[in-house]
């Protein structure tokens, strides 16, 4: 399988752990799920927190400077960023 | 239920759940922000210990919570062998070191709570600074920081961490697990309390985790 498959499924996994995402809700997450400002469980105070828990997860590396609301947005805006970190 | 222990720059209180019997759990707590999210959590888990007929005993290192010494001069080395002498001083039989507070475990068997690398806990307060600095207008980026941390210390959510600290925490990887066993926050279910905004405490996660606790202690 591709790496962008393995990016999705590692993802899911670190928002239904950090989150505390029940099965039927990290199973329904599609590129156009709101995420920040849409999820309860994700507030401003959380971001810090849970983009460290993805670079640790997912071996990535974000930088400050790449943080915006963008790209927190959806779920397909935060997958599409780190499957370009891994893939670059 | 409040003790006091002798740290090494005096007295600093404990919670204890102290009724002499023969398990008797150490509980390491999380640091700086992630302390003060997750005390009543911790404090529950030990609550329902007892009543699992488990004795457990939450120490103040020092700089920390009550404790009078000032977190500024505190070092992570210097932690480790408070750890180890609460353990003592108390007769732990095992520990229970929540998130970051993996990297002091004393050499005892126990639990490792949704333990995280002291690298990662420092790069989370980093960041959250140089977000928050940006929403307010101001420019801050975390190599900078860092390394004036280093040299002069950092205040990081209203944590000020004196520079060996600082330079400790950026090299802090997470220790081999030794003769704990970790236990990870998807073993619990539920979110992780220490993202939250605000301390809040969730029942079932407290249950859950001690329930993990008493079955392999009491097994």
């Amino acid at each position: 399988m591709s790496g962008q498959s393995d990016s999705d499924t590692a993802l899911r996994q670190v928002l239904q752990d950090v989150l505390g995402l029940s099965d039927a809700r990290v199973a329904a997450l599609t590129p156009d799920t709101g995420l920040f400002g849409h999820l309860p469980e994700l507030d401003s105070m959380a971001v810090a927190g849970l983009l460290t828990e993805i670079e640790d997860r997912l071996g990535i590396v974000i930088d400050d400077d790449e943080v915006d609301g963008e790209m927190l947005e959806t779920y397909g805006a935060l997958l599409a960023f780190v499957q370009a970190k891994r893939g670059g | 239920m409040i003790a006091a222990w002798p740290g090494a720059a005096g007295e600093e209180l404990a919670i204890a759940f102290d009724a002499g019997r023969p398990r008797r759990v150490l509980v390491l707590p999380a640091w700086f922000d992630e302390g003060n999210k997750l005390r009543h959590f911790t404090v529950e888990i030990m609550r329902r210990l007892d009543g699992a007929g488990v004795d457990s005993f939450l120490p103040d290192l020092p700089g920390c919570n009550e404790s009078p010494a000032p977190l500024e001069a505190q070092t992570l080395d210097a932690w480790r062998s408070e750890a180890a002498e609460a353990a003592s001083y108390f007769a732990a039989t095992h520990v229970l070191t929540v998130r970051s507070a993996a990297a002091i475990a004393p050499d005892l068997p126990g639990w490792r709570y949704a333990p995280q690398a002291g690298s990662s806990q420092l790069r989370s307060l980093l960041r959250a600074r140089v977000l928050s600095s940006r929403e307010a207008g101001r420019e801050e980026d975390r190599d900078t920081l860092l390394a004036n941390g280093r040299e002069q210390g950092l205040e990081l959510a209203g944590y000020r961490l004196g520079p060996e600290m600082v330079a400790a925490l950026a090299e802090a990887e997470l220790p081999p697990v030794g003769r704990q066993r970790d236990v990870a926050q998807g073993d619990i279910g539920g979110p992780g309390l220490w993202l939250r905004a605000e301390p809040e405490h969730d029942p079932k996660q407290a249950d859950a985790l001690a329930a993990i606790i008493a079955m392999e202690l009491l097994a």
